[in-house]
């Protein structure tokens, strides 16, 4: 697989270190446990489009929210975490 | 008729002479040069350009190995690499290969050949009684006929089927040659340098692109090598060399023969593995003996040909039996006739053509048996011409000849069986695209009824398919749809439409037809006497496949798990569809409905030392060596791994005699006087920005905010779940400035998580994190007489006293000579102790200037041994400790989760269950006899309690001899362990079966109040 990084272009994907869903927020701090452990535990397993967290380990150190389908991984979209979040 | 069935023909006068079956040059040889190689010992001549197969061939060496399971004789079928019968062993000792396959095989002067799975010899072999144990070897043997009694499975039938069934000997030492690993890139990637790839490649280049063209073969060319195909009036072999040689000026074009491109992977990515020096005796200096390559393509063109199927028939194995295509590849391009009278057994018109070659090199073509009724025209054509019977309608019923055939039984189409006299028989039952690569990636091949033959009908985007591999059944065809799809690639893959200029095409003389009949099995169900191979190397007949069906083994992935079809190194490539054609008439069902398997990488066996690379031995890993590691050494230090770091362990002296006595000194000296120890490998990364302490408030337990400049503090991380993660002091150097450090082992996850808090968690935080681990050389200076030390290098203009710079302190320094350095008062050891840091470069020179000014002190060095007495002895927690698996309370830190702001794992640290009691947690442990070892592991019991998990109480992280307290001393975790001090209990090894009587006591052993620290 390869991911296009915004800011070092297309890498091969030994370069990065998966992470996982990149959907789920963190609650805030009296949210109750429930809440938590959804967060910290419970991650869904779709098979097709999926949008995951990837870091950038042996590049730029930028965290990327990746667009996939887990079935034949083709790639949609590339954007930095922090694009995202403060979207 | 008769005369068919009289005995072969007397040998031609070159019998006697080396080399008695070639009969010419062929196009692919250079028979000017003659090479010698070996085979099971004997000498044999060939040419440069020769496959092992082709001069064994041209030295009428028909039987080269013995089959997988049965151990019968067998020859060569192909002349490619989907070769599943001639498995040799090559070279010797330690380059020792085996299952390499004959017919991909370049032979070198001096090549050693060996057959393989023969025993004693291969014309004598023992083992071909296996035979007449076929009825244990059937399908499924290994799940029915061992199944009882169990213990006979590794005693008995495991033992006796790995000696009887199997294929060559791997080397018994370590490869000594060298693999490396390679990246390419470009816009075009051609697979194949048939008429179709070489066309490909030449309209790619042409439109603009950056084109690599691989050829697993030595040779371009493809099948314009093994046909006598005419083009433009010219050999159809030659405009081949000649596209290549202008191929080859282009600059934006690479060629890279004997490179299989085995594996399609995600994006653009393809696997190919070139052999560099496979074709000589040794590799040169410097050159690897395979390399891996990793190619990017933008775009990707297949033109990877066809693999001819065998038929089924009862005795199809014999060394004599070769695909007809095969037999036309060793006469036209090495010269070779492969038998001196052939039979041609046909269901199409393809077939024909070996009748026509081998008539021409000079081979008596006795019969042309087409299972086809009523033979195809070309087919009469061709007998006349070539004089041979026709048997239209007819069939191979049998083969006679142990280990080279004799003859065979052809049965006519009125059923009338007779004998045909022959050495040599060519058989095609037809081709099949060669798609692998296609199907890699879960593209699932389908049936195509006109063709015979499983396709690739839409392919992966920016994959396209041409020539055979796509079904086109001509050369001319084949030209035209790689030009076409050349410069539809280019295109693709971004050149300009404009650029790109047809091509003069060249045009085939002769018009070639292809008119299949399918023929699955000869004989059908009535004929099933005699073994009739479907799977050459596996020993799958079709007698397997009728008995997978009856037993309900009929879904293809279960008949290939069932009879192991196709699970040989050849993935079934002359097998698969002869054996679904079976099943599914078995089952009255149509191909398309029985389906497929897919395939998988690599479509050519791949030996792992091309995949290892250059990772192996010391090399698998990289080392990291601390700024000291030279001076370290010349000292005389053990070094010890740490991660990837080498550190030194201890520094024995010569009169000392065990590792024990280096490190009791080296704490001694430290506790008494000073002593010092490369810190460099814990992690260090640079913190800046506005909300610098706003982030270390988030992702350590305690506060920040008030921490003066000037100033460190230690701190506690903990996970999202709630459980430590890491610790280490982090100082403020500046308003907006602090520098972290973190332990060795986990600097870049550290660094990865202030990353993800920032960039995914709160983004708009002004803060920037850069790991400085490697630019600063850090040197902790240990004991009571370390400020005497720090004297004589720090510049004199700075304050050293306790009152000026105190425990935690932490200033920007110049040392005597000028270098700007960094200085914080930390100590591990409990002792009054330094963590001075330099530029990396400067650490060799302040580890000799720290033995120089410290020698009046009598100054040691110590290692990370040393280093782990002392933090035991005073109880810091590591990395033993901080497993993965202990909270802040159990590692006795409850206390310093803040409870005024939110941190990572704040939320989950207040589990119930994490806030208990009765978790283990951080104690120190005493045995009461000194001397008696505890060892980490060990689990701890209350007195008197039964060794049982039910009794378990906890368990010892970390233990060491104290030469301080001149006793074993250890942390560990135990259940309500604060509550439990001066408790004795009993410490279970149930390694080593011993108990050991211990006092709980305090986690510190070694200076409880901190005033050696605060001195
Ligand atoms: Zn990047």
């Amino acid at each position: 697989m390869r991911i296009h990084c915004p800011y070092c272009c297309t890498r091969g994907v030994e370069e990065f270190t998966y992470r996982g869903d990149a959907t789920v927020r963190r609650p805030d701090l009296d949210a109750p446990e429930a809440a938590w452990v959804d967060y910290v535990y419970l991650r869904d397993n779709p098979a097709g489009p999926h949008a995951e967290y990837w870091y950038h380990a042996a590049g730029c150190h930028s965290w990327l929210v990746v667009r996939r389908d887990t079935r034949t991984h083709e790639i949609f979209s590339v954007q930095t975490a922090s694009e995202v979040s403060e979207a | 008729m008769n005369d068919l069935s009289a005995s072969l023909p007397p040998e031609t006068g070159r019998r006697g002479k080396t080399q008695p079956m070639r009969w010419a040059r062929g196009n692919g040889i250079r028979g000017d040069k003659t090479i010698r190689f070996t085979f099971d010992g004997r000498v044999l001549e060939a040419h440069p350009g020769d496959t092992l197969a082709s001069a064994l061939l041209a030295n009428g060496v028909r039987l080269v190995g013995r089959s997988f399971k049965y151990h019968r004789p067998r020859g060569i079928l192909s002349a490619g690499p989907e070769e599943p019968n001639a498995l040799v062993e090559l070279r010797e000792g330690a380059q020792r290969e085996p299952n390499s396959r004959a017919t991909v095989t370049e032979v070198f002067d001096g090549l050693a050949a060996t057959s393989q799975n023969r025993w004693p010899t291969l014309k004598h072999d023992m083992l071909g009684a296996n035979s007449l144990l076929a009825p244990v070897f059937s399908a499924g043997f290994y799940y029915k006929t061992f199944m009882w009694p169990a213990s006979f499975w590794e005693k008995v039938y495991e033992p006796i089927i790995r000696r009887a069934a199997g294929l060559g000997r791997a080397a018994d030492e370590a490869d000594p040659d060298h693999y490396e690993k390679a990246t390419a890139f470009c816009d075009v990637l051609v697979v194949g340098s048939g008429p179709a790839g070489l066309a490909a490649a030449r309209a790619a280049a042409g439109a603009g692109a950056r084109v690599i063209l691989c050829e697993q073969d030595s040779l371009t060319g493809g099948r314009l090598r093994a046909e006598r195909v005419m083009l433009d009036d010219r050999p159809g072999w030659a405009w081949a060399q000649d596209t290549e040689k202008y191929l080859r000026a282009l600059p934006e074009v690479r060629i890279m023969t004997r490179t299989c491109v085995f594996g399609r992977y995600d994006g653009g990515c393809f696997g190919a593995l070139e052999r560099v020096a496979d074709h000589v005796a040794v590799p040169q200096a410097g050159q690897p003996r395979q390399r891996l390559w990793r190619i990017v393509a933008g775009q990707c063109i297949l033109a990877t040909g066809g693999i001819e199927r065998p038929i089924v028939f009862p005795d199809n194995d014999r060394p004599g039996i070769m695909l007809a295509g095969a037999v036309r590849s060793y006469v036209n391009r090495f010269g070779v006739v492969p038998g001196r009278q052939a039979v041609i057994y046909t269901n199409n018109d393809d077939g024909l053509r070996a009748a026509a070659d081998l008539h021409d090199a000079g081979v008596r073509v006795a019969a042309i048996v087409d299972s086809r009724q009523p033979s195809s025209t070309a087919a009469q054509a061709m007998a006349r011409q070539v004089g041979a019977a026709l048997f239209a309608g007819g069939a191979i019923a049998g083969t006679t000849g142990h280990t080279g055939l004799k003859a065979v039984q052809v049965r006519d189409s009125a059923g009338k069986t007779r004998r045909l006299a022959c050495d040599l028989l060519a058989v095609s039952g037809g081709w099949n695209p060669d798609i692998a690569l296609a199907t890699h990636h879960r593209t699932h091949p389908v049936y195509d009824d006109a063709l015979n033959a499983f396709v690739v009908s839409s392919p992966a985007p920016g994959l396209h398919l041409a020539g055979f591999a796509a079904g086109a059944l001509t050369t001319d065809a084949a030209l035209a749809q790689g030009d076409a799809l050349g410069r539809a690639a280019a295109q693709g893959a971004g050149s300009d439409p404009a650029t790109g200029c047809a091509m003069v095409l060249p045009r085939a003389a002769e018009k070639e037809g292809y008119a299949i009949a399918p023929l699955w099995h000869a004989l059908g169900r009535a004929g099933q006497a005699g073994k009739a191979f479907i799977d050459f190397q596996n020993d799958v007949t079709a007698k397997d496949v009728s008995l997978a069906a009856r037993e309900g083994f009929w879904a293809v992935e279960h008949l290939k798990r069932y009879t192991t079809l196709g699970m040989a190194t050849d993935q079934g490539k002359t097998a698969n569809v002869n054996a679904l054609a079976m099943m599914a008439w078995e089952r009255g069902r149509s191909i398309a409905q029985t389906g497929t398997t897919i395939v998988r990488p690599p479509v050519q066996p791949c030996a792992i030392g091309a995949l290892a690379g250059t990772h192996r031995g010391r090399h698998f890993k990289p080392h990291r060596l601390p700024p000291t590691h030279d001076w370290a050494v010349e000292a005389g230090c053990v070094l010890t791994s740490n991660g990837i770091w080498q550190r030194a362990q201890w520094y024995p002296r010569p009169d000392e005699t065990s590792w024990q006595e280096t490190v009791n000194r080296e704490v001694r000296s430290v506790r008494s006087s000073v002593g010092f120890c490369d810190v460099t490998t814990l992690g260090k990364i640079d913190i800046q920005g506005a909300d610098a302490a706003t982030l270390l408030e988030r992702v350590y337990v305690n506060a920040w905010r008030k921490l003066p400049v000037g100033r460190a503090r230690y701190g506690l991380m903990l996970r999202e779940d709630g459980f430590a993660f890491d610790d280490g002091t982090t100082a403020r150097l500046a308003e907006n400035h602090y520098v972290m450090t973190t332990t060795t082992a986990n600097a870049g996850a550290v660094m990865r998580h202030l990353e993800f808090c920032h960039q995914c968690l709160w983004p708009g935080l002004d803060v920037r994190f850069i790991s400085v681990t490697d630019a600063w050389a850090q040197i902790a200076v240990a004991g009571p007489r370390s400020r005497d030390v720090l004297r004589e290098i720090i510049d004199e203009s700075f304050d050293l006293s306790n009152e000026a710079f105190g425990y935690m302190g932490a200033a920007n320094v110049r040392l005597r000579d000028g270098v700007g350095g960094r200085l914080f008062r930390l100590s591990f050891s409990g002792e009054l102790a330094y963590e001075i840091a330099v530029p990396a470069r400067y650490g060799d020179a302040l580890a000799r200037l720290l033995m120089r000014v410290g020698a009046p002190y009598g100054i040691t060095p110590y290692g990370t041994e040393a280093l782990g007495v002392m933090r035991i002895e005073k109880g810091h927690p590591a990395g033993p400790e901080l497993n993965g698996q202990t909270t802040a309370h159990d590692l006795g830190m409850g206390r310093m989760l803040s409870r005024k702001k939110d941190f990572i794992g704040r939320a989950m640290a207040q589990r119930t269950a994490l806030c208990d009691a009765a978790r283990p947690t951080l104690i120190g442990l005493k045995p009461l006899h000194a001397s008696d070892a505890l060892v980490a592991g060990a689990h701890l019991l209350p007195r008197g309690a039964p060794a049982d998990a039910a009794s378990d109480q906890g368990w010892i992280s970390s233990s060491a001899w104290s030469p301080t307290v001149e006793s074993w001393i250890a942390l560990g975790f135990l259940s309500h362990g604060p509550q439990r001090h001066g408790e004795v209990i009993a410490v279970h090894n149930p390694l080593a079966g011993t108990v050991i009587e211990a006092q709980v006591v305090p986690p510190v052993f070694v200076d409880p109040e901190g005033s050696r620290l605060h001195a």
